[in-house]
C-alpha cells in the first residue's frame, strides 16, 4: 500500500510555521446554531476568540453545547448564522468539501474514544490521516514512529492492529494521529474519560508538551475540572454563550 | 488506499463476507454456465452439419430423424431400402448422397457403415471437409477409421484392430469377436460427432450381422458371400441446384416403392431451437432471478453492517474523508466481493467445463469450449458488475447520509 497521493499538494507545510503567528486562531462572531430535530435550547455565541498556541481548557456541565461548539470548530456543523473563522479563513462560508480538505490539514481532533479504526494497524491509521490531507508524506513511519516515541508508546505497535491496544495507548494514537500533519490546531474531547487516574495524568502531560513542541492550539473541552490544572486559560462554557431564545 | 481500507474492513467481518462471498458465486456461475452453455451448444449444434441440403430416413420426426443421423442421439426407428439409396443416387437432381447406417458400437464410440462419398463430400463446420490425421479411408471390408477422441481416449494407432460390438452400450454381451477390424486412418479433430465416431464401409455392417458359418466361409474367401447391405438408416443429399431442395424433397416424401421421409436440416435444426428457446428463457429468467437475490444479500449485509460501522465512518469524516469518499468506500467493497466472485466463478466454470467435456460430448453430443473469455462473457459481467453498483448504492447512499449527519458526539 502506497500512502503517497498522487496529487500534486499545496505545500502547505512551509507556510503553516510562519504564517498565522500573529493573530487568532478562532474567532467566532454572532454565531448562532441550533439542531433541526431537537427541542433543547441552541448556541450562541455572541463573540469568542483564540489566540494561535493558546492551550484552552472549556468546561461546562453536560448538554451545555461543548461538543456542539467542537464540532462547529471542527467544520462538520456549520453555524445557522454568524462568522466563524479559523486560521483567518473564513470557515463558515467554505463550501463542505473546503472544510473536509481544511479540516485534514489543520486541524486534528481526538474523541472521548473509539479514535482508531479498529481492524486496521496502528501505523495505517496513521496512514489514512496523511492520505486525506493528501500530505503526500512519503516516510509516514518514521514521522509516526518519533511522534510514538515522544508520546512514550513502543515503536513496535505500529504493526499491531489498533483493537489490541489498551485504551489508554490508542488515545495516544488518536494524539498521533492527530499530530501527524502537524495540524495549527487539536480539538480534543474528553480523552480522559475511559482512563484511570495514572493513565490520565500521563496522557495529560504528554499531550500539553506534544501541543508545546508543535506549537499548537488546543482546545481541551470536559467537565472533569481536576484537569484544569494542566492549563493557563480555562474557559467556562456558559460566559461563552448567551442562550439562544428557546424554541 | 481506498481499496486497501475497503479490503480490511470486509477482513474485519470474515463471517459473512464469506457466505456473501459464497452465495454470489454460486448465482455469478449459474448465470455464466447457462449463458456459456447456451451459446455454446447453438455453436456445436450448428457447426456439426454443413452443406447437406436433405437428410432421408424412415418416416418419424424430423427432429427424430435429425438427432439420430446427424447427432448420434437417440436410434433409428427403422432402416430405409439400400435400393432407395441407389436410386437417389442417379437422381440428376442429387450431386452426391452419403449412406450411412448406424446401430454398432464399440466400447461405447457409436459405429457408423457408409462409403467413400462420407469422406469426400460430408462437411462440417463452415464447409470444411474431413480430413485424416494419419493414414487414408477404409478400403477393403474389415477396415475402419476412426474420429481423433476415439483413437485419442483409447490410444489406437493406425494398423491396431478393435472388435465391434451389437448395439450402442458400452459394455455388449454380444461382441463380434470373430471379425475384428483394422484401423486404416485416423481423422483430424473436427468438433463433432464425427470425433466420436468408427466408421466402417457398409458391407462390413452387413458382415459383422451375417451368422457364424457364413462369417468364417467370409473370412476364408471375401468374395464368397454377397455383403451388399439390403437397407441403410439414413442418407444425406447434396443437390445439384438449391432451387431443387423443395421439389425433391416433395417427390421423396411421396416416393411410392419406399416409405421415405425428407427434411432439411436448418429447419429441424431450428424447430430444434425453437423448442429449446423457452426452456433457456426460463432458465435464463431463474439464473437473473438467483444473481438478483444474491446482490440483494450483499447489500443487505453492508446494510446490516452500517450501526456498527458508524464509530469508523465518524472517525473518516473526522480525518477529512468527505460524504462521497464514504459513499465511495462502500461500494468499493461491493465492487470487491463481486468482481471476486466474477472471477472465482469463471475459474470454477473453466475447471467444471474442462473436466467435463468429454462426458457432454458423449452423453449428449455437446461439444463445448472450456473457454470462457469470449465476448458475450464479457457482456455478461459487465451487466453483472453493472447491477451490483446499482444495488450497493442503497448501503452506499445509507453510509453517505451517515456521513453527512455523523458528528463529533458519536461515542
Amino acid at each position: 500500500m502506497s500512502a503517497a497521493p498522487e496529487q500534486p499538494l499545496k505545500n502547505e507545510a512551509h507556510s503553516k510555521n510562519t504564517a498565522p503567528n500573529q493573530g487568532n486562531a478562532f474567532a467566532l462572531n454572532d454565531v448562532k446554531y441550533h439542531y433541526a430535530d431537537s427541542n433543547s435550547s441552541g448556541l450562541h455565541i455572541p463573540t469568542w476568540k483564540v489566540n494561535y498556541g493558546d492551550r484552552v481548557f472549556l468546561h461546562g456541565h453536560s448538554g451545555s453545547g461543548k461538543t456542539t461548539l467542537l464540532n462547529l470548530l471542527a467544520g462538520v456543523l456549520t453555524p445557522q448564522s454568524g462568522e466563524l473563522s479559523l486560521l483567518g479563513k473564513p470557515f463558515s462560508a467554505l463550501s463542505a468539501r473546503q472544510r473536509d480538505k481544511f479540516r485534514a490539514q489543520h486541524i486534528g481532533v481526538v474523541f472521548q474514544q473509539f479514535n482508531l479504526i479498529p481492524y486496521l494497524s496502528v501505523l495505517k491509521n496513521i496512514e489514512l490521516a496523511t492520505y486525506f490531507a493528501k500530505a503526500g508524506k512519503t516516510n509516514v513511519a518514521d514521522a509516526a514512529e518519533a511522534l510514538l516515541i515522544g508520546l512514550k508508546l513502543p515503536a513496535t505497535i505500529l504493526q499491531q492492529p489498533a483493537n489490541t491496544l489498551s485504551v489508554g495507548q490508542q488515545q495516544r494514537v488518536a494524539i498521533a494521529r492527530a499530530l501527524i500533519n502537524k495540524p495549527e490546531i487539536l480539538l480534543v474531547d474528553e480523552p480522559t474519560s475511559a482512563l484511570d487516574a495514572a493513565a490520565r495524568d500521563a496522557f495529560m502531560t504528554i499531550l500539553i508538551d506534544m501541543c508545546k513542541q508543535h506549537n499548537t492550539t488546543l482546545i481541551f473541552v470536559s467537565h472533569d475540572m481536576y484537569l484544569k490544572k494542566f492549563f493557563e486559560t480555562s474557559v467556562e462554557m456558559s460566559s461563552l454563550k448567551q442562550p439562544a431564545e428557546s424554541m | 488506499m481506498l481499496v486497501s481500507l475497503a479490503w480490511s474492513s470486509l477482513g474485519s467481518r470474515k463471517k459473512s463476507v464469506i457466505l456473501t462471498f459464497l452465495s454470489l458465486l454460486i448465482s455469478i456461475s449459474v448465470l455464466l454456465s447457462v449463458e456459456h452453455i447456451r451459446q455454446q451448444a447453438k455453436e456445436s449444434f450448428n457447426r456439426t452439419i454443413s452443406d447437406v441440403d436433405l437428410i432421408v430416413g424412415a418416416p418419424s420426426g424430423q427432429l427424430n430423424l435429425l438427432l439420430y443421423s446427424v447427432f448420434r442421439m437417440g436410434s433409428p426407428t427403422s432402416n430405409i431400402n439400400y435400393a432407395s439409396y441407389e436410386a437417389l443416387q442417379e437422381s440428376k437432381l442429387v450431386e452426391w448422397a452419403i449412406p450411412i447406417s448406424l446401430g454398432d458400437s464399440h466400447r461405447g464410440f457409436r459405429v457408423m457403415g457408409t462409403n467413400d462419398n462420407y469422406f469426400q463430400h460430408f462437411k462440417f463446420g463452415n464447409k470444411q471437409a474431413l480430413s485424416f490425421q494419419n493414414g487414408n479411408a477404409f478400403a477393403s471390408l474389415f477396415e475402419a477409421v476412426i474420429g481423433a477422441d476415439v483413437a485419442k481416449e483409447l490410444g489406437y494407432k493406425v494398423g491396431d484392430s478393435v472388435v465391434i460390438s451389437h448395439g450402442i452400450g458400452n459394455t455388449s454381451f454380444t461382441n463380434h469377436d470373430n471379425t475384428p477390424f483394422t484401423i486404416t486412418g485416423i481423422l483430424s479433430a473436427t468438433g463433432t460427432p464425427v470425433d466420436k465416431t468408427v466408421h466402417v464401409s457398409l458391407n462390413a455392417i452387413e458382415a459383422i450381422h451375417l451368422s457364424a458359418s457364413k462369417q468364417s466361409q467370409l473370412l476364408n474367401d471375401a468374395t464368397s458371400v454377397n455383403t451388399t447391405p439390403d437397407s441403410v438408416t439414413a442418407v444425406m443429399l447434396g443437390l445439384t441446384s438449391k432451387f431443387a431442395t423443395f421439389k425433391l424433397q416433395r417427390d421423396i416424401n411421396n416416393y411410392k416403392t419406399d416409405r421415405l421421409m425428407a427434411i432439411l436440416p436448418g429447419v429441424a435444426l431450428t424447430e430444434l431451437w425453437q423448442m429449446m428457446g423457452t426452456v433457456e428463457n426460463l432458465l435464463r429468467v431463474i439464473s437473473i432471478l438467483v444473481l438478483i437475490s444474491s446482490l440483494f444479500g450483499l447489500s443487505t449485509m453492508l446494510l446490516a453492517s452500517m450501526q456498527q460501522r458508524k464509530n469508523e465512518i465518524a472517525v473518516l469524516r473526522v480525518l477529512g474523508a468527505g460524504p462521497g469518499v464514504i459513499f465511495t468506500l462502500v461500494l468499493v467493497e461491493a465492487l470487491i466481493l463481486v468482481l471476486l466472485a466474477i472471477v472465482a466463478a469463471i475459474g470454477l466454470l473453466s475447471a467444471a467445463l474442462t473436466l467435463s467435456s468429454d462426458w457432454l460430448a458423449s452423453q449428449y453430443g455437446l461439444f463445448l469450449s472450456a473457454n470462457l473469455l469470449t465476448l458475450e462473457t464479457l457482456k455478461v459481467v459487465s451487466v453483472i458488475t453493472l447491477a451490483a453498483i446499482v444495488t450497493s448504492a442503497i448501503p452506499a447512499f445509507e453510509a453517505y447520509k451517515n456521513a453527512l449527519h455523523s458528528s463529533l458526539s458519536s461515542k
